[in-house]
C-alpha cells in the first residue's frame, strides 16, 4: 500500500524519498520482536529437550561432575546478569534523552557480554583440548549444541549492539533508535533467561551425577 | 473507553521502566542464583532429588522475575497479545520437554538390549 514519491530537494539537486506507508499499529513492532523471541524459546526448548535426552550417555566418557567448573560458571553467570542491569541503566538514560548515558551504559553492557563470551570460549577450548569436544559423545554434543546457540545469540547481541551505538552516535535519540533500543534490550533480557536454564538444567544439576 | 484512548496517544513509547523496577528484579536475581550455586557447590544436601526440585523451584522463580522486572510482562502490554503468546510458548515449551524426557525414558527403559537379547 506505499508509495514512494521522489522529490527534488532544495538546492543541492539530489533527490528526498517520501514514503507514505500506513500508519503503524502502536507498538506493533515490539509485538512482532516479541513474537520472535517466542519463537526463539521454542528453539532452545527443542534444545534443552535433546539435551535432556541425551544427558546421561557419556558413552564412557567424561561427565558434567568431570568437566563443568562451576566457578567459572558462577563467574559467567554474574557477568551476564550485570549486563542485564546496565542494560536496563540505558533505558533509563535514554527515558531521560541522555544520548551519554545511553551509550555509556549500552557500551558496559557490550564489554560485559564479551567478558561473558570469552570465558565461555575459554571453557569450550579447554574441553575440547582435553579431549571432551561435541564428537566425543551424546551428552557432549548435546551440551556444546544448547550452550553453543545461546553463545551464538550472545554474540549477535554483541554485533547489535555495536551497530546501535554506532546508529545512536549518528542520529541521535530519535524515535526509531529508542525503538531499536527496546528491541535489543528486550533480547538480552530474554538471553538472560535462557542462560537461568542453562546454569540450572545444564551446569548445577549436570554437576551432581 | 478514554483510558484506551490515553495509550495510543503515546503511539512508539515502550512501556516505562523505573530504576526501581531494575534494582528490585536485580537483587532478587542475584540472591535467586546464589542460593542455587551455594546449595551446589556447598554439598549442603545430602538428597540429590531434593536438591534438584530446589534449584529448579529457585529457577522458575528467578525466570518470573526477569519476565516481570526486566521484560515488563504483564497481562495489558498490548491489549494482552504478549502475554497470550507468552502463555503459548509455554504451553508448547512443556509438551515439547516433558514430552520429549517422558517417550525418551521409557524407550530407553522398555527397549534395553538386555531385555532384547532375552525374549
Amino acid at each position: 500500500m506505499s508509495n514512494a514519491v521522489a522529490t527534488p530537494a532544495a538546492g543541492n539537486g539530489k533527490l528526498e524519498f517520501l514514503v507514505r506507508g500506513e500508519h503503524h499499529p502502536a507498538q506493533g513492532t515490539l509485538l512482532g520482536f516479541w513474537i520472535y523471541l517466542m519463537s526463539d524459546c521454542l528453539i532452545f526448548a527443542s534444545l534443552f529437550a535433546t539435551y535432556g535426552v541425551l544427558s546421561l550417555n557419556f558413552a564412557g566418557g567424561p561427565s558434567g561432575a568431570d568437566l563443568f567448573d562451576l566457578e567459572l560458571v558462577a563467574l559467567n553467570t554474574a557477568f551476564l546478569l550485570i549486563s542485564s542491569i546496565t542494560y536496563g541503566f540505558a533505558v533509563l538514560k535514554m527515558q531521560q534523552n541522555s544520548l551519554r548515558g545511553t551509550i555509556g551504559w549500552l557500551a558496559v553492557t557490550g564489554v560485559f557480554g564479551l567478558c561473558f563470551l570469552a570465558v565461555e570460549l575459554y571453557e569450550f577450548y579447554h574441553m575440547i583440548h582435553v579431549g571432551a569436544g561435541p564428537q566425543r559423545s551424546g551428552f557432549l554434543s548435546a551440551f556444546f549444541t544448547l550452550v553453543g546457540t545461546h553463545g551464538l545469540h550472545v554474540t549477535f547481541g554483541c554485533i547489535w549492539l555495536v551497530t546501535l551505538l554506532l546508529q545512536l552516535r549518528k542520529h541521535g535519540l530519535i524515535q526509531e533508535n529508542k525503538r531499536r533500543v527496546f528491541c535489543l534490550s528486550m533480547f538480552w533480557h530474554f538471553l538472560d533467561v535462557i542462560w537461568i536454564g542453562v546454569f540450572t538444567y545444564v551446569y548445577l544439576m549436570g554437576s551432581m551425577v | 473507553m478514554s483510558e484506551h484512548h490515553d495509550h495510543h496517544d503515546h503511539a512508539e513509547e515502550a512501556p516505562h521502566s523505573t530504576f526501581k523496577g531494575y534494582m528490585i528484579g536485580f537483587v532478587a536475581s542475584v540472591i535467586l542464583t546464589a542460593i542455587p550455586f551455594w546449595m551446589v557447590m556447598g554439598n549442603v544436601l545430602d538428597s540429590r532429588n531434593a536438591t534438584v526440585l530446589i534449584i529448579l523451584a529457585f529457577a522458575v522463580v528467578q525466570i518470573v522475575v526477569h519476565m516481570v522486572y526486566f521484560l515488563h510482562m504483564d497481562f495489558q502490554s498490548q491489549g494482552g497479545w504478549t502475554m497470550l503468546s507468552l502463555i503459548f510458548t509455554v504451553v508448547l515449551l512443556f509438551i515439547t520437554l516433558f514430552g520429549s524426557l517422558w517417550v525418551m525414558y521409557h524407550m530407553n527403559v522398555n527397549m534395553m538390549p538386555s531385555m532384547m537379547g532375552a525374549s
